[in-house]
């Protein structure tokens, strides 16, 4: 694979035009993954999922290099219906659309050549392989006091041209003051066995409110990886849904640093798998100063013999008194071969806290069955039912309606 | 100077030590010490068989690193594997020909054995360093059938029994430490309960390291035969020492068909002055194994002493209907650093297991509950419930959950709950009103915090960790 890569990294070089600075920021970046290489089970952050035998297992001959020279047609059919939104299209890790029909015009910005800053004292080799490997570094910039009219959702599909490719996608979006977005981010992949990988980069300033649905509800057999760190400045709010049900493997990790007082975080998530799919979702959330707020929920059902994993951490400094944290997993296991496994975590250095986090698995209740069941509901109905209401607990949580629906008709939820 | 010692020994309850020449063997781990060691036991050839295949095997392992306190760097060459009390090399008969000096030791630790063994109704099995000197109402266990002896002397004594189940719960090549302990453990405890005896008194050991620069690796294995019960008791106090000691022992564990062990144990060793300057590394693998079915494992733990602490009391739930318990205090205080918890490995169809941790921290100290429980998917049935609830005191300290939870079968229930906080005002103020002064409200507060757990343990050994509860936790408050 190492030689792969340097083919791979050298003809991106080659073909794009990047300036020095780039360049060298880019070949260091390289450097850094060629040594570190995809993650294993060694490393505690992927003790439950080992991507490295995940992806020799799913994809052969995995490549590097994505020719994104020619353009790709678009299919309007996948778009959301039914919703007015903005959009940001991306075909096979290609921008082919931005369309801001509902917003004004100067109270936005689109950048996409940034160039990427030096210093990158993380150890995530994947964020490693992404700076090294993004042809365009996109920045969304959204205005003090301007809060978009319609929720902008971006797009990321693949078609079946795609075969064995990686995919690299990076996305800084700035709140400023007072300002809010509603973010979707919507994927739809035709496309057979690719490693895609996006790191989002959110910067919350004062006041500002980020509501973020993640929707990965088409199956596929492309391995995912999405990583999103969120800095949220005093009185802040973020809102993250995620709908993790599609991909062959996905890993959605988050990392939400409390910067301001009375910040607060919110994080839920529906696992809901079948036939192999393995999906993680990793929270760490970081509780700064004084006053701030975390509530996390995730809820999975397993069938087949598929495996949900749920790492979640909350981190409390010992200047940040008063934190309120919460975190609650629960997964229902339908098949002898199902697994669900979790890890919530706590660390905590300040003692006026209030920490709570609990786990719980298991099968569904017989009783609650055997109630409905006297009621006149079959056995598929009555199992139906338990799990949509299992479900909808945590799609409840959504404070935006419109996209309260919308999730709860992909979801085939029904009040 | 003077002055400055004494006020140490003040602080230190049970720290002093007792000048008896020790027979030392060589400083550093090779072939040669551990021929030395086995020598010295006057143990079989099989047995030293058994210690090379296990430092064959050190010699590929690796320290494991995922701890969440860290410690400067061991050098395994530099410490003492083997220090024994001259006066033991010829064993005494019974307790009154023991080195009169020894007996001073344990009469300072508040277990004068002729005591004990009138008053209590206990046996003790005191490990002095690393040989065990003195064994006590061994003929009332002989009647029963009881084998409760030093693991030396089981191994010349009962080579069938141990050759079958050492190493049966932990492994030889299972991980760095224990790996380590295997090939040089001195001594320990052996316990044999026969079917259907259930042992007429609680079975204990004072644990003590003595010698400067020696680490201890003791090796305990415990077998419940069918339809038999005991309790057994471990302590630890160990005198001040400057230097970090090591200290990896093993404990292994087998309840067959319808067998109990409870092992309660309550550790207090010298966890370094207020600056974090010395105390003990406390590396223990503590391991049982729910072998036959509706057999029973509870391990229930005090824990104050030690610089850091880093052991996790496992129970292997492979019997059908098997159940494992876990009941644990930790205090940490000043410079401490703790990380325990358990394993839970359910295998046998309606296992149960409970874990009940409660973790305190004050001071710069740091405390992390780890805790493993994994529902295979044969272990039909199975349930699991787990509580860790943490009490911080202080802003400088910190506490730290760490559950990890496998379920790979849909008939299986696990739940899992911790909570974190610290004492409200209020509660202070209720008892101080009432006429407390500020330590005593924290140490009623904190002992009925911890009140589930204390309930676990031997009458005897509850009055005792309840003070403790209390020594571990002054200064800390104000």
């Amino acid at each position: 694979m190492e030689k792969q890569l340097k083919i791979d990294f050298q003809k991106l070089l080659e073909t794009s035009n990047f300036s020095k600075k780039n360049v060298e920021i880019k070949r260091k970046n390289f450097e850094n993954f060629i040594e570190k290489g995809f993650p294993n089970r060694r490393e505690e952050n992927w003790k439950f999922s080992d991507l490295n035998q995940i992806i020799s297992k799913n994809i052969k001959n995995l490549s590097f290099y994505n020719d994104l020279s020619k353009p790709n047609k678009i299919d309007q059919s996948i778009f959301i219906d039914g919703l007015e939104h903005n959009k940001l299209v991306f075909v096979n890790g290609r921008i082919e659309k931005i369309e801001f029909d509902y917003e004004e015009k100067n109270k936005m910005e689109i950048l996409d050549d940034l160039v990427l800053e030096k210093s990158n004292n993380s150890n995530n080799s994947l964020l490693f392989l992404n700076n090294a490997f993004v042809s365009k570094y996109f920045k969304l910039i959204v205005k003090k006091n301007y809060s978009l009219k319609k929720p902008l959702a971006i797009y990321n599909i693949t078609n079946k041209d795609l075969v064995s490719k990686s995919i690299n996608l990076k996305i800084d979006i700035l709140l400023e003051e007072n300002s809010s977005l509603k973010l979707i981010d919507f994927s739809n992949d035709k496309s057979i066995t690719n490693f895609i990988n996006i790191n989002y980069n959110f910067d919350l300033q004062k006041n500002s409110i980020l509501k973020n649905y993640k929707i990965d509800n088409n199956s596929n057999s492309n391995v995912k990886y999405s990583f999103s760190n969120i800095n949220q400045d005093s009185n802040s709010v973020s809102e993250i849904f995620l709908l993790s049900s599609g991909s062959e493997f996905i890993k959605n990790e988050i990392n939400c640093n409390l910067n301001g007082e009375y910040a607060s975080a919110f994080v839920n998530g529906v696992y809901i798998l079948g036939e192999t799919k393995h999906h993680e979702i990793k929270t760490n959330i970081n509780h700064l100063v004084e006053k701030t707020k975390s509530y996390q929920l995730i809820k999975g059902v397993l069938e087949d013999t598929s495996k949900a994993v749920y790492q979640g951490k909350i981190f409390v400094d010992s200047k940040a008194q008063k934190t309120d944290g919460y975190q609650l997993s629960k997964a229902i296991l339908l098949n002898d071969n199902t697994e669900f496994d979790a890890k919530p975590e706590l660390e905590i250095y300040a003692d006026d806290v209030k920490c709570s986090h609990g786990s719980a698995s298991g099968s569904l209740n017989e009783d609650s069955i055997f109630y409905l069941m006297s009621r006149g509901l079959n056995y598929q109905e009555a199992k139906k039912l338990l799990i949509n209401g299992f479900l909808l607990d945590v799609v409840e949580k959504i404070t935006d309606s419109e996209i309260k629906n919308l999730i709860k008709n992909i979801m085939s939820l029904k009040q | 100077m003077r002055e400055k010692q004494i006020d140490k020994l003040k602080d230190y309850k049970y720290g002093f030590t007792t000048d008896i020449e020790n027979i030392r063997a060589p400083k550093g781990l090779n072939k040669e010490v551990i021929e030395f060691i086995s020598k010295a036991k006057k143990e079989p050839k099989w047995m030293l068989e058994w210690r090379m295949k296990a430092f064959e095997r050190l010699k590929n392992l690796k320290e494991p690193n995922w701890q969440k306190p860290k410690y400067p760097k061991i050098d395994y060459q530099d410490i003492y594997y083997y220090s024994a009390p001259k006066s033991a090399s010829e064993k005494p008969k019974n307790i009154d020909e023991l080195d009169p000096k020894l007996l001073e030791t344990y009469k300072k630790l508040g277990i004068p054995l002729q005591e004990q063994q009138r008053l209590n109704g206990i046996a003790v099995d005191a490990v002095f360093d690393s040989v065990s000197v003195a064994t006590t109402f061994k003929d009332k266990l002989n009647e029963v059938g009881v084998i409760f002896c030093s693991i030396s002397e089981a191994i010349q004594k009962h080579p069938e029994l141990v050759k079958k189940y050492l190493g049966s719960v932990i492994p030889l090549t299972d991980h760095y430490f224990a790996t380590l302990n295997s090939a040089v453990f001195t001594d320990g405890s052996f316990v044999y309960i026969p079917p259907g005896v259930k042992c007429p008194m609680e079975l204990s050991t004072y644990f003590r390291i003595n010698a400067s620069q020696t680490g201890q690796f003791e090796r305990t294995l415990i077998i419940a035969d069918k339809e038999s019960y005991v309790s057994y008791l471990e302590g630890c106090t160990a005198p001040m020492r400057d230097e970090n000691q090591l200290h990896a022992a093993n404990v292994e564990l087998v309840a067959l068909d319808n067998a109990e062990i409870k092992y309660s144990t309550v550790q207090n060793w010298y966890p370094g002055d207020e600056n974090g300057k010395g105390g003990i590394y406390n590396f223990v693998t503590k391991r049982g194994l729910c072998k036959g079915t509706n057999s029973k494992i509870s391990w229930t733990q005090v824990e104050t002493g030690s610089a850091i602490t880093w052991k996790y009391p496992s129970c292997i739930l492979q019997g059908d209907n098997s159940i494992g318990e876990f009941y644990s205090i930790a205090i940490t205080n000043n410079h401490q650093k703790a990380d325990t918890g358990t394993k839970m490995i359910h295998l046998g169809k309606n296992t149960k297991s409970k874990i009940i941790s409660k973790g305190i921290s004050a001071g710069f100290s740091d405390m992390t509950y780890r805790g493993l429980v994994d529902i295979s998917s044969k272990a039909k049935n199975s349930r699991n419930y787990t509580q860790c609830d943490s009490l911080l005191m202080g802003n400088k300290c910190g506490a730290h959950t760490v559950p990890y939870i496998k379920n790979k079968n849909p008939e299986s229930n696990i739940a899992h709950e911790a909570t974190t906080s610290k004492i409200s005002e209020e509660q202070l103020h209720y008892c101080q009103q009432r006429g407390l002064n500020p330590e005593e409200a924290v140490g009623l507060i904190v002992n009925g915090f911890c009140k589930e757990v204390l309930q676990q343990l031997p009458m005897e050994f509850a009055v005792e960790a309840q003070k403790l509860v209390g020594i571990s936790l002054e200064g800390s408050v104000g």
